[in-house]
């Protein structure tokens, strides 16, 4: 019996290549995985690049005598040029411009999201859903071209001569039907994202659809449209062509919507279209206000991914 | 128990029931005219750009074309036009006009514009809109006809297929998007060259190799907060990267090319494409995450190594999917416009980019340009060239979806 065992060990011995079983080093796989992973840790260059740059050019700029933080921060006036460095007249408009568009974009593109993931049959859906798509689509400098040609006229025939040709209404009004598409879209996924069980349940209760639509369905998403908005806000606030076009170009103190005003973004626009030399206060100047639109719209992206994370309702 | 006491009954009930059905319905119509005033907004859109792109224009001649020939305009053959535009320009103009293109090779309605441009010099008087055209024809002719007893006025399309292949011009009447388009293909084709490879191996790394821990998660993290980026933040990186830091090689004075600086089409690209890598990546992750695992197992259990499942199983079933994202991001690439702004597109260029360190202008940067001038009839030629934009963007997005109903497959 002993024996045969061991025969049986020699004949496999003999029959069978012995397996190594132990992961073997390839040089190929190793240098291809290196590549792939350089590729993934690009983005992450990318993101210290920006800091690094905008933060070295933005430390020339606070470094300059002239500017201090507290100028920079409690100032109303910006025109380096004469050492007037308040920020407040970039960002006043930025203000603005975004507030308009949000409060133009977030009822319109909830009320949509809601007819959309509610209300709509399949068939509407499929018609009603590319024609936002498509809205999403379009180039912003299209819409500056919309802005100033169609939309300030027809608020030039409202306000008459009380509206300035450039003015941060019209920029904010179109600003607004460009991030509908998003807030609209975004709040949708969140809408469907709620259980048919809830749905159900209100209706049991007698709950007409309106009534489950807003009071069950929309609370149950609410941390996925506080996230839509967020990212909303941030898209207005980076927002260029519109208001390079249509809002203005001038720095400009004011909050009247129907005045002109120069956004943050807009300024640099202008600024770095002309001709621009290295080392001067206008270009550093310009990557001070580039480094605060990143830390505002990375800010308001993060905060937006916790709120989804944070306040998501765990179904089953 | 009187529970029910707090609750309508009988008449009242039905009352209630009512309101409830009334508020329902006026709700549903508010959800509705949302997408109604997107609708709305969409098409305003449209025929705000189309009502641009055609009208009435009115303009004298400067000097009369019978100054220069017997024949009526409409009626000049191409020899003709030769011979006028060889007596007629001075001997420098006609040879830089003859290199461009050699004098014989060109069109008849080519030389009829430099005949008008050159020679005869339109001076517009006004340009008016499609809506009025058609309207106020009558209106509009009348008083052409008083203002400027000598003024021609015509209906003009401003999107021909002139328009496409003329270089830039000073003069609305006679410029063209030549130069823009070359110069938005350079860019997509330089951002694709940079992206596409560098978006695919990131998503792959991501999906198929990246253990689950911190760096990980900071790079996903990262990538999706990427993408939310003011694009102008993306230009800024390339004025102070790619036009400024790496100005030998962007510029070209590396490879020998002296005559620029480092606002080439190049930086642009480059530019272009770190700003499409990021929805790349999604993109591509979205389309590797839908092959089933169970192909990846088949693979790994007939003892394919990782890279060999990766590039013989998962790649070409997600190709498809790979492809459509990337045309979705390239096709947002093409029509953004502040990043070329601030990298440096050149506000008057009439020479076609021939390499990657030209002088570029693109699409969207003449949109904006001619927007933004007080005459009318550049704001006609900007809604011609907003045509031609939206054309490209439609077919590129169309092909995406093409080829995603095409080859996507259900597993």
């Amino acid at each position: 019996m002993k024996e045969e065992i061991l025969n049986l060990k020699a004949m496999e011995t003999q029959n069978f290549r012995q397996f190594d079983l132990k992961k073997k080093f390839r040089v190929g796989e190793s240098v291809i995985q290196t590549l792939l992973f350089l590729a993934g840790i690009l983005s992450i260059i990318i993101t210290l690049a920006i800091v690094y740059e905008l933060g070295k050019e933005a430390l020339l700029f606070f470094n300059d005598p002239d500017v201090t933080l507290l100028k920079f921060i409690g100032g109303t006036k910006w025109q380096p040029g004469i050492g007037q460095y308040g920020i407040w007249a970039l960002v006043s408009a930025t203000l603005v411009t975004s507030f308009i568009a949000i409060l133009i974009s977030v009822p319109l593109g909830l009320a949509a999201a809601v007819y959309l993931s509610e209300y709509a049959t399949l068939r509407a859906r499929s018609t009603l859903k590319p024609i936002l798509e498509i809205l999403a689509g379009i180039p912003t400098v299209v819409y500056g071209y919309f802005a100033l040609l169609f939309v300030t006229p027809i608020l030039k025939g409202i306000f008459g001569d009380n509206i300035q040709v450039y003015n941060m209404l019209s920029a904010g009004l179109v600003m607004g039907i460009m991030i509908l598409p998003l807030i609209s879209s975004m709040s949708e996924d969140a809408l469907s994202a709620v259980p048919r069980s809830l749905r159900e349940a209100a209706y049991a209760m007698g709950a007409t659809k309106v009534e489950t639509s807003l009071q069950i369905v929309l609370s149950a998403a609410l941390s996925g449209i506080g996230a839509a908005v967020i990212v909303g806000v941030s898209r207005a606030v980076g927002e260029t062509m519109i208001v390079a076009v249509a809002a203005g170009s001038g720095p400009n103190f004011s909050f009247n919507p129907l005045e002109a005003a120069e956004t943050m973004t807009g300024h640099i626009a202008r600024i770095s279209g002309g001709d621009l030399s290295y080392n001067s206060i206008d270009y550093t100047s310009l990557f001070a206000i580039a480094l605060m639109l990143f830390l505002v719209t990375l800010v308001l992206n993060l905060i937006s991914q916790w709120v989804v994370n944070r306040f998501r309702e765990q179904y089953e | 128990m009187n529970h029910q006491a707090n609750y309508p009954e009988g008449d009242a009930f039905y009352s209630e029931l009512r309101t409830r059905y009334r508020s329902a319905a006026i709700w549903q119509f508010v959800f509705l005219s949302a997408l109604l005033i997107a609708i709305i907004s969409l098409t305003a859109l449209i025929y705000n750009v189309v009502d641009g792109a055609f009208g009435f224009i009115a303009y004298e001649y400067k000097k009369a074309p019978t100054e220069f020939t017997a024949t009526p305009v409409a009626e000049l053959t191409k020899d003709e036009l030769l011979v006028i535009l060889k007596d007629n320009l001075s001997k420098g103009a006609y040879n830089k006009l003859d290199k461009e293109q050699p004098m014989g090779e060109r069109s008849q309605s080519d030389l009829l514009s430099l005949f008008l441009e050159r020679l005869v010099r339109i001076d517009t008087k006004g340009t008016w809109s499609m809506t009025d055209s058609l309207m106020r024809g009558a209106e509009i002719r009348a008083e052409v006809a008083k203002k400027y007893p000598d003024a021609i006025l015509e209906f003009r399309s401003w999107v021909t297929p002139q328009f496409l292949v003329t270089p830039m011009s000073s003069r609305a009447e006679f410029a063209g998007v030549r130069t823009a388009i070359l110069g938005s293909l350079w860019l997509v084709g330089i951002a694709i060259a940079f992206a596409l490879p560098i978006g695919t191996g990131a998503a792959v790394y991501l999906q198929e190799y990246a253990p689950k821990n911190w760096l990980t998660n900071i790079i996903q993290t990262n990538i999706n907060n990427l993408a939310g980026v003011p694009s102008i933040v993306y230009g800024m990186l390339g004025l102070a990267v790619f036009v400024r830091f790496m100005e030998p090689f962007t510029s070209g004075s590396m490879f020998g090319v002296t005559d620029s600086n480092g606002r080439t089409v190049l930086s642009a690209g480059l530019t272009m494409g770190i700003l499409a890598l990021p929805l790349i990546i999604i993109n591509a992750q979205e389309a590797i995450k839908a092959v089933p695992d169970s192909l990846r197992q088949a693979a790994f259990g007939v003892g394919a190594t990782r890279w060999q499942t990766v590039w013989h199983h998962v790649l070409p079933n997600a190709l498809p999917g790979i492809m459509t994202g990337s045309i979705l991001a390239l096709s947002r690439a093409l029509g953004e416009t502040a990043p070329l702004i601030v990298v440096g597109a050149s506000t008057f260029i009439s020479l076609d980019p021939d390499s990657p360190f030209s002088k570029f202008t693109a699409l969207p940067i003449q949109i904006y340009q001619w927007t933004t001038r007080a005459q009318s009839e550049f704001h006609a030629i900007a809604a011609g060239a907003i045509l031609i934009l939206l054309a490209l963007l439609l077919t590129l997005n169309a092909t995406a979806i093409l080829l995603r109903n095409r080859f996507q497959r259900r597993w």
